[in-house]
């Protein structure tokens, strides 16, 4: 190769590595704010990806222009471009870098990935015996209540019952027996919920903590996040639960400690009433749907101490 | 004269020509792509507002079920059948497909099933509204009662284009194996053929899962077994493994013969041989083993265990390479090429930029942790929307435009050619890009109402869908057009290499009179190797017609 071929490619290769380095950074603005200690690691892993896509596809991307652009045929040149079969060492190359970079790929995800199964207060806390113990419990991968035996865990945890029907979420917080229509966290906690469905399958997804679970009937699945931003985020329904799946959502309030505290025992003290559900209010005004067809019923809305600021 | 090429009414009729079926595939599948894109502007109407104010929500959720059902069942499978039934027999120098009465049937099963699922509008309770993974226990509701209902009425139309399509395995199998010409060796065969052969054999050992899976769900529906319903004991999650088992695979049957039409259209329009013929031969049928092991990248968020997550994303992770090592073999095909941008050259270039995109997107969907926040997302629904009309629906518009004249006799029209081109390619990226940004913000696929925070890139998304509705004029008018009065095409307009380049425009009822004796490889562009010992034996000497 000639000296200038180098230095051409070494200098498109550098600009091109920092377009994609930037487009890496970039991609954090492009996700609900970072309301969990998960959704940090997975933001990094995204940008990660997103860097060395963006590498890739402008380098092919940006061939493909050239060629289309700069290689066409002259207007009556009917000749052949030349006779080239293939070339072994540059097919070798091109197959061990992709490969080399799958694995890459996949070591730093599954990295992340066991990262974010052990992220939490505790281990600051008690050290690394919480550790031990909550890495056998990963934060967001499912962990099915009958292999789930060790009761040290679930004290050091916020735990929530999570029921799902078509189309309401309700939540119950055991210690104070409490039952709600809108979520409450304590902010810097470890939050281990119970998600159980009375029917289909529902999927509990907050995005702005990155967390998603499929909720199965008959089953009863833990998920264990930490929130760490203060806010009222959104809870949607992610698994395709029939006719009024758009209309299951619920709002999620992360607050502090205290005020956690404070809305609980005020709560407590409510009585029940009828929260406000949409898919239900929806099908009491127009049970028929405007010229729709016969849908399952909307289950009634659940009676709550606490029916949250919600829509009404 | 019946049976002559030019006579109409043959495409209506039980003929086992494979080119007229291959073309029966082309039509029908055509208009059923109309139809479902009729449905997607219906869903597009719906969401170009937050509200769910055009249509009544159940009547959303059928359109996006029929949606998906028609679009990859009626217009991908069956398009893609057509195409390799047209070229497969001619490319590898055969007279016609191994079983051509077999070949027939498994067509005409096509309206059929078609027909019962477009029925499904008409009895009460409506289509099926449970989407095209049919979940259930949603897909199991039922609340009308009836012993016929949309849900029924789809999985028998799935069961039998099920039973269809294995009928078209057995038969591009065969055929592949054994009945290529004298001189016709494995490694002469033109990619396409490999591409369809790794596809079809995928739907061997994946179409039987789809298919017990869908039987399975009837007897649930209809006479109460219970394999899938929790309520009594089922366990849903077992016919995700069914339904995924052959749907992760039936992507690859979709995605590889356009990898093979890519290997077809790249070479003659930039005048140079594929590069690396072999090694892109042989990483489709690697392809085919590995879409096998893959599987539950679709079910991360299903409560699957850990270390399934883990074993599932490696796999997917590693398809991937095969995949790179064709994209990086088409780029170095074109490299210092003589490149004609003829339309059928645009849309193979066009499909390759979209799926470099979509694979991208894809491997970041395998990454665990960032697909735990993106499945069931709008970014899921980006990223196959790149593939599937970014190089799917462009590969088979590149194919069409290709052997057009071969098929018709006639040439079709540059330039509304690349008006169609323009319009596809701008509209492709505004309806389907905005979808990555709005699945990254979390918003949930298949709802019929959104959060407002989401307007922007649904506004965007639906004038690019209505902008792709339009793209389609071009088409049909060049199509139509074309066919009947465009200019007479001669044997090999393009100067390309392959056998039915060899042979009159459209070929005789026999193909071959002759069969050709292949000397040489595919793709000897730059050098002028004969690729038959006998070009001039193949047809007889007839009057031009
Ligand atoms: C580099 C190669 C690819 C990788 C790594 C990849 C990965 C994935 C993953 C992990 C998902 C599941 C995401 C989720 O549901 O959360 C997915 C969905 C999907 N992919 Fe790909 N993909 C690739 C190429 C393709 C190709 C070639 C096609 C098809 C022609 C395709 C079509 C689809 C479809 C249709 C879905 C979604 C189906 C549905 O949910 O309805 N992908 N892909
Ligand atoms: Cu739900
Ligand atoms: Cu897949």
């Amino acid at each position: 190769m000639k000296i200038r071929t180098i230095l051409t490619l070494g200098t498109l290769v550098i600009a091109l590595a920092l377009i994609s380095w930037w487009m890496g950074e970039q991609s954090y603005t492009w996700f609900p704010p970072q309301a969990s200690a998960e959704s940090q690691l997975i933001d990094r892993l995204f940008s990660f990806l997103v860097a060395i896509g963006t590498f890739i596809f402008l380098g092919v991307v940006g061939t493909i222009v050239y060629v289309a652009l700069f290689q066409q045929a002259g207007k009556y040149d009917t000749s052949d471009g030349p006779h080239i079969e293939g070339n072994v060492t540059l097919e070798v190359v091109w197959t061990a870098i992709p490969f080399i970079l799958v694995v890459g790929i996949a070591a730093y995800s599954y990295h992340i990935y066991d990262r974010i199964s052990i992220l939490g207060p505790m281990e600051h806390v008690h050290g690394s015996m919480a550790h031990n113990m909550a890495s056998e419990t990963p934060a967001i991968a499912p962990v099915s209540t009958e292999a789930n035996d060790s009761n040290a865990i679930v004290k050091s945890e916020v735990v929530i019952a999570v029921k799902s029907r078509q189309w309401a979420w309700e939540f119950y917080y055991p210690d104070r027996q409490v039952t709600t229509a809108e979520l409450h966290l304590p902010a810097d906690q470890r939050i281990s919920l119970q998600l159980t469905s009375e029917d289909v399958i529902h999927g509990f997804y907050v995005p702005a903590f990155r967390v998603k679970q499929d909720i199965i009937p008959g089953r009863a699945i833990t998920l264990k996040f930490t929130p760490i931003r203060e806010g009222r985020y959104r809870l949607r329904d992610s698994q395709y639960s029939g006719t009024y799946f758009a209309a299951m959502q619920a709002d999620v309030v992360v607050e502090s400690d205290d005020s956690y505290q404070q809305w609980l025992t005020d709560a407590a003290n409510q009585k029940p009433t009828a929260a406000y559900n949409q898919a239900f209010d929806e099908f009491q005004r127009s049970p028929g749907g405007r010229i729709g067809w016969q849908t399952v019923q909307p289950a009634p809305p659940p009676l709550v101490n606490y029916p949250g600021k919600g829509t009404s | 004269m019946p049976g002559a090429p030019n006579d109409w009414q043959r495409f209506f009729s039980f003929s086992t020509d494979h080119k007229v079926i291959g073309i029966q595939y082309l039509v029908t599948s055509f208009f059923f792509f109309l139809v479902g894109g009729i449905f997607a502007m219906i869903i597009r109407g719906e969401l170009i507002t937050p509200e769910s104010d055009l249509v009544d929500r159940t009547v959303y959720n059928a359109m996006f079920t029929m949606h998906g059902t028609v679009m990859l069942f009626l217009w991908t499978f069956p398009c893609l059948l057509g195409l390799g039934n047209y070229l497969v027999p001619l490319m590898i120098g055969a007279r016609d497909m191994a079983f051509p009465r077999l070949n027939a049937i498994a067509f005409w099963m096509v309206p059929v099933f078609g027909t019962i699922l477009m029925a499904s509008f008409l009895v009460p309770g409506g289509p099926a509204q449970a989407g095209w993974w049919a979940y259930p226990p949603v897909s199991l509701q039922n609340p009308t009662g009836n012993l016929i209902n949309g849900q029924m009425l789809w999985l028998l139309a799935v069961a039998i284009s099920g039973v269809s399509s294995i009928m078209g395995a057995v038969n591009f199998v065969t055929t592949i194996a054994r009945m290529r010409a004298p001189g016709m060796t494995w490694f002469r065969m033109p990619v396409f053929v490999w591409t369809v052969l790794a596809a079809q054999i995928i739907q061997l050992f994946g179409l039987p899962a789809l298919t017990a899976g869908a039987v399975m769900l009837l007897l649930d529906l209809t006479v109460g077994t219970t394999f899938f319903d929790p309520a009594k004991g089922g366990d849903p999650v077992l016919f995700q493994h069914f339904f995924w088992f052959y749907s992760h695979p039936a992507v690859y049957v979709i995605i590889l013969p356009i990898f093979g039409i890519f290997s077809e259209v790249l070479p003659v329009y930039a005048r140079k041989p594929l590069f690396g013929y072999k090694v892109v031969a042989i990483s489709s049928l690697i392809i085919t083993g590995l879409s096998a092991i893959v599987w539950v990248h679709h079910m991360f968020a299903s409560g699957t265990p850990g270390w399934m997550r883990m074993v599932f994303m490696a796999t997917t992770m590693l398809i991937s390479v095969p995949t790179g090592i064709k994209v990086f073999a088409w780029v170095a095909t074109i490299w210092g090429g003589k490149l004609r941008l003829s339309t059928a050259m645009l849309f193979a270039l066009g499909g390759l930029v979209m799926f470099v995109f979509s694979g991208i997107t894809g491997i970041m969907l395998a990454a665990v942790p960032v697909d735990i926040h993106v499945n069931n997302t709008y970014f899921v629904v980006g990223h196959f929307h790149y593939v599937i009309y970014g190089a799917v629906v462009m590969g088979i518009y590149a194919a069409i435009y290709h052997w057009f004249p071969k098929m018709t006799g006639r040439m079709y029209s540059e330039g509304l050619g690349k008006l169609h081109f323009a319009l596809t390619f701008i509209g492709t990226n505004l309806n389907f890009f905005p979808m990555h940004p709005l699945g990254l913000q979390g918003m949930p696929r298949r709802v019929a109402s959104y959060d407002p925070e989401f307007t922007f890139w649904n506004v965007v998304a639906s004038l690019g869908a209505f902008l792709l509705g339009m793209s389609t004029l071009p088409f049909i008018l060049n199509m139509i057009g074309s066919w009947v009065q465009g200019e007479k095409a001669p044997k090999n307009p393009w100067r390309a290499i392959g056998l039915e380049w060899l042979l009159s425009s459209p070929p005789t009822v026999e193909n071959f009179e002759e069969l050709p004796i292949v000397v040489s490889e595919p793709y000897g562009y730059g050098k002028s190797d004969p690729l038959v010992s006998n070009p001039d034996e193949l047809e007889v000497a007839h009057e031009p017609n």
